[in-house]
This record gives structure tokens, sequence and C-alpha cells, in this order.
């Protein structure tokens, strides 16, 4: 492609930090010197021409972590080296928050304010603001606001972000405002010894581990081995899966009904099968782990806890379905997560259970893992999909579906992380066992993260159909003992649920009756002291910062959502509730049936349900 | 005009329109079907020389057994499917996302049909609050992803901002931008391949940008003006056109269009010449030419000036005395 690229040179850090993903580059058309060869020969025809587009995240990411910001000249070289127009560049870039496209500190702090962290501890923005000054300020280190980090059972978190030659991330959790402000106080000198990882919260690991499934191995061996995975029944399923074969698997899924756990609840057997059956090549298989739901930890604390785990479950849905390269996408702010993977994933090559010869099966599987850049809506299958191959983060329209045009336009299979360590929970207690746990309609176990006012907040495992009063009863009820306003199910794209409800049981088919839905297995809980309004102003700036902008009923819609949130929470507005409820239904009605993707789709489901269970301030309503 | 050549259609499938029963054309989609029946189907983000983006959702109708309204422009029939074209909920949809546009982008110049479905589908974008008052600098070209000022809500947030206007050639005004892709298109695969501009941004801060929004003349841009060609709000525009409507004298009435072909090369690119008070203020070639499906190159697009300079002999410059 005849690009038009700023040709000034990039400092020797960003170029460091290009061509320590992509390899130097090799000619004069691919960001290198000019030789006598390049006059003569154009190695940017077009079957050159964007092969290496999917390595422009990986890239970007790069250069953000070594200098900080992406500039004009590091773009430029990227844009040469990968042959992508830079307009292009700077478009995909530019969707990403954790990618910065002008200059700033070279430590940022993104202080999670979103929903669960604020009903446990509240809002750190004002303390925030008076300890160390207004968003964005700082000095060498800033600090942001930020949504969800998937660390809501320890109801604070702080995402540190530390540019440099030595660049690296942290998750810290809890993290008090005052902590925050000793890490600006600690500057430059901010050590990243600090910031040990602390233990996700699973309560019930504590004492009778008996009825642990998915999260059996949560927490008990020793992380970086292998051989320590495979003593705890590491493998077995793999072994059975090449014993079945790809039509022997299917049939278990099938038979242990197994529907995912993404959100749609749609059945892992058929997808596989139909992937399995399509006859283009080659297939790719994606592990959804770009977990970003308000609320939800429960993708977090397996790939902490059993990354192995994964590995296994993901080198079977590529065997199984005839895909010989897998990625996992894992959420950009998922630091532990992804690097705990990608030990993982490297022992399990050297031991012969990734590569060419996969348990000497002669089948071939290996694995890639892609890191986001802070992006929700890249958690969206097909957004994803154009995420890893290095264009803007947008869903695309379906049909066509991924299993038969996804990835690289390739016939695809994509499961959410918890869907995966069911496949192992169903091979290997096999699928009549895995089918008479939960309901006769949903099988299994589901993991429900709990966060809010609840009294022992954490990941947790229960048969599907358990009630919500029983779940809540077992983290020991609201916090303190005070009266329950209402659960926030599903998270922000969920809906709410009142303290006459409680008996609702927890099932695909449960929820669906009762008009709400398990969505990423968020139960938040609220009570009294909590202020519903609050809450939902919060949701609605998530949405309005989080779509992606492609569809006009999500871009304009979840504005015009936070603007009307903004104003129900202002005595002054003049409007009578009945004209907001009006426009609000209208709103929910055109994000809900023409957005193009579940984000807008279910971008005023919290809202709606608030307002239809009577949640929002009284004192409004009554005027 | 559909946007499948018949030539390559093979079969017939059935479904059910609004109740009727009609035969399409294999590969064709409901808009297809729709316009060849008569139905009025609004559409801003589609035309048939581009690739459906299907991101406007205003062309949605209803289909029997989808959760969700589907965009007519590019779902493609299927035998048996029953599809309301004027349900409620098509209606609503359709009313709404009028709403939200207007209510954020100035549409005063795209064109009759957008008023006359503003009318016909109740669209009272002024629900939202009075507008906020427009941007005065770079704001919205700064914008970083996840992070925005939060209003209070008593006024509706816009897209209003300064115009562009880096180079003789045209401008970009971009609050009249409806973000419908179809500048993108037309500079990258869809015409030029000049990928000057892209989507930059998110949410409601997603615009169209070249990379660090960079001036025109500091970009890939080649001038060719098919962005301009396909703007359906008026967001890019000829120079000239821009300055005769800031002074007032912008007056179709008083245009007439002459169809010519490109004098420049040898392939025969037809060329449309608005001109107003017989000076050329504009020109384009026709969508449906199949030389040029409406595009042009720098050189037909704004090469007419020398069409116009020798009649006005008193601007001649003075020779250089050597």
């Amino acid at each position: 492609m005849d690009l038009k690229v700023n040709e000034a040179p990039p400092s020797t850090l960003e170029r460091a930090a290009v061509d320590a993903v992509l390899g130097a580059p090799t000619s004069g058309w691919s960001g290198g010197d000019r030789g006598p060869l390049d006059g003569h020969v154009a190695f940017a025809g077009s079957r050159r021409a964007g092969r290496r587009r999917n390595l422009l995240l990986p890239v970007l990411r790069a250069v953000q972590d070594r200098a900080g910001w992406v500039s004009p000249q590091a773009l430029g070289y990227i844009c040469t080296c990968l042959d992508i127009p830079p307009a292009e560049a700077y478009g995909v870039a530019s969707a990403y928050a954790l990618i910065s496209l002008e200059q700033r500190p070279s430590i940022v702090v993104h202080v999670c304010d979103d929903i669960a962290c604020r009903a446990m501890t509240g809002d750190p923005g004002p303390e925030l603001e008076r300890r160390i000054g207004p968003e964005g300020s700082g000095g060498t280190v800033e600090w942001r606001r930020s949504p969800c980090l998937g660390s809501c059972e320890h109801g604070s978190a702080a995402f540190v972000q530390v540019a440099g030659a030595t660049g690296w991330h942290a998750t810290v959790a809890p993290c008090s405002p005052g902590d925050v402000a000793a890490m600006v106080a600690a500057g430059t000198s901010l050590d990243p010894e600090l910031f040990a990882p602390t233990a996700a919260l699973i309560p019930q690991a504590r004492n009778d581990r008996t009825a642990l499934r998915l999260l059996r191995r949560a927490g008990t061996g020793e992380l970086e081995s292998l051989d320590s995975y495979r003593a705890a029944g590491g493998y077995q399923a793999l072994r059975r899966a090449l014993e079945l074969g790809p039509i022997g698997v299917i049939a278990e899924l099938n038979e242990a009904k197994l529907l995912g756990r993404g959100g749609a609840a749609f059945p892992t057997g058929a997808k596989w099968e139909a992937l399995a059956r399509n006859p283009l090549r080659p297939h790719y298989f994606v592990a959804n782990a770009d977990e970003s739901e308000p609320g939800t930890f429960k993708d977090r604390v397996l790939l902490e806890t059993d990354p192995f785990g994964l590995v296994e479950a993901l080198t079977i849905a590529g065997l199984t379905t005839g895909a010989e390269q897998g990625f996992v996408y894992v959420r950009g702010e998922y630091q532990l997560a992804a690097q705990r993977l990608l030990h993982a994933a490297e022992q399990a090559r050297t031991r012969g259970l990734l590569g060419d010869d996969v348990m000497s099966s002669g089948l071939r599987f290996d694995l890639e893992v892609r890191k986001g850049a802070g992006a929700y809506i890249a958690g969206e299958e097909t957004a994803l999909f154009n995420s890893i191959e290095g264009r803007r983060p947008e869903p695309r329209n379906k049909p066509p579906y991924p299993v038969d045009r996804g990835l690289f336009g390739k016939p695809t299979g994509v499961n959410n992380v918890e869907t995966l360590y069911c496949v192992l929970e169903v091979l290997t207690t096999g699928s009549q066992a895995f089918a008479t746990t939960g309901t006769p309609a949903s099988s299994g176990t589901r993991l429900f993260c709990l966060s809010g006012r609840v009294a022992e907040p954490g990941l947790y495992e229960v048969p599907l159909g358990t009630s919500l009063r029983a779940l809540l009863k077992s983290a020991g009820g609201v916090r303190d003992g005070r009266p329950l306003r209402a659960v926030l199910l599903g998270g922000a794209a969920g809906s709410f649920v009142g303290p006459g409800e409680l008996d609702l049981e927890l099932s695909f088919e449960g929820v669906r009756t009762a008009g709400t839905t398990l969505g990423s297995g968020v139960v938040m809980v609220l009570d009294d002291t909590v202020d519903t309004l609050e809450v939902l102003t919060r949701i609605a700036r998530f949405f309005r910062d989080e779509s992606c902008g492609q569809c006009v009923p999500c871009r304009i819609g979840t504005q015009r959502q936070e603007e009307l949130l903004s104003r129900l929470g202002r005595p002054t507005s003049s409007r009578a509730l009945v004209e907001e409820r009006a426009l609000l239904a209208d709103l929910g009605s055109v994000m809900r049936d023409a957005s193009i993707c579940g984000l807008g789709q279910t971008a005023s489901s919290a809202v709606e349900s608030a307002l239809a269970k009577g949640l929002i301030a009284q004192d409004k309503e009554e005027s | 005009m559909t946007s499948v050549a018949p030539a390559k259609l093979k079969h017939r499938v059935e479904l059910t329109l609004d109740g009727k029963t009609v035969a399409a054309a294999e590969g064709a989609t409901i808009l297809d079907v729709c316009r060849e029946q008569g139905i009025d189907v609004p559409t801003l983000c589609y035309l048939e020389t581009l690739t459906p983006v299907n991101v406007c959702r205003v062309c949605v109708v209803e289909l029997a057994g989808s959760r969700t309204l589907v965009p007519s422009c590019s779902r493609r029939v299927e035998e048996g499917m029953s599809v309301d074209t004027q349900s409620d909920r098509v209606r609503t949809s359709r009313r709404l996302v009028l709403e939200l546009l207007a209510s954020s982008v100035d549409l005063s110049l795209a064109g009759g049909s957008l008023s006359r479905w503003m009318e016909e589908y109740g669209a009272h974008p002024e629900r939202f609050g009075p507008a906020a008052d427009p941007t005065t600098g770079d704001e919205r070209d700064r914008a970083h992803a996840g992070h925005h000022e939060i209003g209070n809500g008593l006024v509706a947030n816009t897209v209003a901002q300064p115009a562009k206007r880096d180079n003789p050639q045209y401008v970009r005004d971009y609050s009249r931008c409806i973000l419908c892709y179809k500048c993108v298109e037309a500079c990258g695969e869809d015409a030029q391949n000049t990928f000057a501009i892209a989507v930059a941004g998110r949410g409601f801060d997603a615009r169209i940008s070249t990379e660090f929004n960079v001036g025109l003349p500091e970009s890939a841009c080649v001038y060719c003006g098919n962005c301009i060609g396909v703007c359906p709000t008026g967001a890019l525009m000829f120079s000239s056109e821009f300055d005769l409507r800031s002074h007032g004298e912008w007056d179709e009435a008083r245009q007439h269009v002459t169809r010519t072909v490109c004098p420049y090369c040898g392939v025969g690119c037809n060329l449309e010449l608005h001109v107003q008070d017989n000076r050329i203020v504009k020109v384009t070639s026709p969508l449906d030419h199949d030389v040029t499906s409406g595009h042009l190159c720098v050189k037909g697009r704004f090469g007419f000036e020398f069409a116009q300079a020798r009649k006005e002999p008193e601007q001649e410059r003075p020779r250089a005395a050597r």
C-alpha cells in the first residue's frame, strides 16, 4: 500500500518497543534502512499487505508500556512496519482506554469507582480529589477514574500502569484512597515489589471443598507446576476427549446439556458441532476472557487460580472442532491472569501438550494469548475478532455468525472461560453426573460473583437452580444485618431483583420466567444505605463510556440516558417524572430493538428495572 | 436500483412482506425487495455504490422470529421470511433514531427526504432538551476513550464544533456529521483506497479523523472529493459551496447542471457541473454512471478553474518582467 506516514524518526525507546514485538525490519519497505535492493523490488505487494495487521494492538500496547503514550512518530513507524494507513491505526488506538495518544505522566493509577466497589466502600473520587487533586492530576503520577477492574470481592481496586524501559502493570486490591495518595507521593520511585497480588476470595474453599466443581482446584496446588495440575486430575479430560474423538465429545456435551455461561446460554455442543462440520478451513477457537461486566470477577479467579485448566479446555475445544490455532483474549487489566496463563501454556508446550503432536495424538493445536487494552465492547464476540485482527473493536452485524465467518473471516468457535471449565467437568465426571446436577433445563453448577453490601463477598459455586435466598445466606446475608434494598443480578447489563423476590431460582429458565438474567453471574447486594440513583448514574456513565459509537441507538442513546439520570438527581429539573419515564421507555426501546450488539441492547436494562421496581429516590417519585 | 446484478441470480425466494407474499431474487436484501415493491424505507448510511455498514439503524424492519429488529439494507432475504416494515416497534425505533440524530447533529442540509421522514414518524428531537453550547476548540478531537465530562442533564449534548478548513478545495463541518461511515468507505476500500480518514474515538465521542487530527494537507488525502460525493448531510462540502452558503448566496433555483465528459484523460468519467451565475460551484458524477459510480479523481472534481479563468481577463496576473 502506498502509505503517507509521519516520517519523523521514532525515539530509541519507541523503536525498541516496536521491534521487540515485530522483529527488526528487514527492508526499507517495512521501516528499516533503505538498501540498494529496495529501489528495485517492492515487498509491499497485496500479498503482504495487512498480513501482520493482527499485531497492531500488541505493538500499540508495547509502545504504550515503554513510552507512556503513542506519539505521532511512533505511530508512523508502526504503520510503516505493518503496512497500515495511519488514520486507521489511529482509529484503532483511540478506541482503547489504556492507550494514550497524548503525552501524560509515566505512571497512571486507574482507580475503580464502579458500582460494586462503590457499594462496598463508597465513591473514592471526592477523597482522591481532596488528597491529590482533580482526576488527571498528580505530577509524575496521575490518578484516573476507572470502570470495574474485576476485583469486586475486595471492595476497592486500582490498576497501576507504569511506563518505562521496564514498564509494568499491577492490580492493587483492596486499594484505599490513602493507598493511591501514597503511590502518588512515591512518584517514580514506586516499587513493583510492593504490589504482591492479593489472593482471590473463595469463601467456600476455606471449609468443605467437596461441593466445588469448577473451583475444585482453585488455589490448591502449586500454580507454576504442571505436575501438581496433573496430580490434581489435570489432563484427564483431554485424555478422555482423545479416546472419545470429536463425535464422542460433542455427544457428551449434548447429553450434559451444557449451556454457555457467557450470557446467551447457547448450547455448547451445538456450537461445537456446527463448527466441526463446517468444511471451510482453517478453523479458529477463541476463549473469551475479556471479562469486563461490572461486578464480574469469576474468569479472573479461574485464570489466576487454575490457569492450566483453560489451556487444557481450549485444547479440547480445538481438537474437537478442527481448529489448530486457539486464542485467549484476556482483559488488558488482568495482568496476573495473563501472566499465569502464558506460563501455563509455555509449560504445556514444553511437555507436548500443545504443539504439533498434542499428547502424542498426532493432532496439532496451539494457542496464543492476546491482551485487550481497556474496552468493554471487545468482549462482544465479533468485536473481539476485530480487536484481534487489528481493527477497531466494533461488533459486526450478525448473520453471518462466527461458526460461518468469524476470526479472519474463517469459521470460529468462541466460548466464555467458565463454559470451557464446564467442558472439563463434563469430560471428567461424565455427562450423566453433569446433567443431574442443577435443574433439568439448566445443568451443572454456576459461578456467582457476590459483591456489594454482603457479609462475605467472593466467588461462590452452587448448582444451577439454587435460590437467590440460599445463595445470599451462604454468603452470610446482608452485611451488618441491614435491610436489603435490592440485588443487581447479571451486572450493569442485568436487572434488579427486589427483597420480595429472593425465592428466585437461579437457573436459565428461572430467571427468564422472572424477566431477569443471570448474565455473567453478578450478584451485587445493595442495602438501605446505598443510593440507588447514584448506582444507576454510574451504570449510565459506564455505557456512555464503553459504547463503541458505531450505531446511532447506542452512541446517542447512552448519552441521552446519562443526561436523563443526571436530571433525575437534580431537584432543579422541572421535568415531571412521568415525562422522564416515557423518554426512558423510548430510549430503552430503540436501544434494545435496533442496536447492533448486546451492549446497546442491554444498556437500559438495569435503569428500566430500577424504575419499574420503584428503586428511584422516593422524593422524586412523589414530586 | 438493486445492488445485486440480476444476471448473477439463479433462484427466486418467496417471503411475506407486510402481509403480502412476494417473490424476490436470492441474494437480494430486504431493502431491495421493499424498493421493488414500492415500500418507502428510510435510509441514511446506505448507498447503492458502497458496502452496507448498517450503522444508522433507520432502515430496521421486524423479522418474525428475530429477537431484535434487523437492518433491511444488509439482511438478505430467505425463503419463508415474514417481514413487517410498519409495525409499532419499527416505527418507534425509526422515530427514535431520527430524534437522536436530530438532537445532536445539524441536519439542516440533509435533504428533503429526511424532513419528510421526520414528519412521517412524528420525530420531536427537542424532547431531549435544549442543545448544549457548541465546543469551540478541538475538545471533541482530543477526547480520550472511556472518559468524558458529565453534564447536568439539563441540556442535550451535541456534536457542534467549529468547521475544519485546512485546504482550498473543501470544508469539513463535523457539526453536520451523522457518522454514517460513507466517507470512510469512499476514501478506503469502496472507491479511492487512500485511507486518509477513519473513525476514531468511541461512543458519543466517536468521530471521523485523520491520524492525530492532522490537517488534510499533512494527511494521505488526495483531494478526489469522493467523500464529498457520498456525504448525505453536507458535512463535507466544496469550499465554493460553503462560501456561497455562508454569504447567503447559495441558490439552487439559480443553478443549472451541465453533464459533460471529463477532459483530462481517456477514462471517460461523466461530470455534472453545477453552475450558478455562470460559475462552476460544484462538480459531481452520476451514481449510476457505469464508469464512475459517482466517484472522480482530483482533476475531474476540482480541476475546473481553467474553464472559468479566461472569462475574467481583468484578473489575469501581469507577467513578471524579466
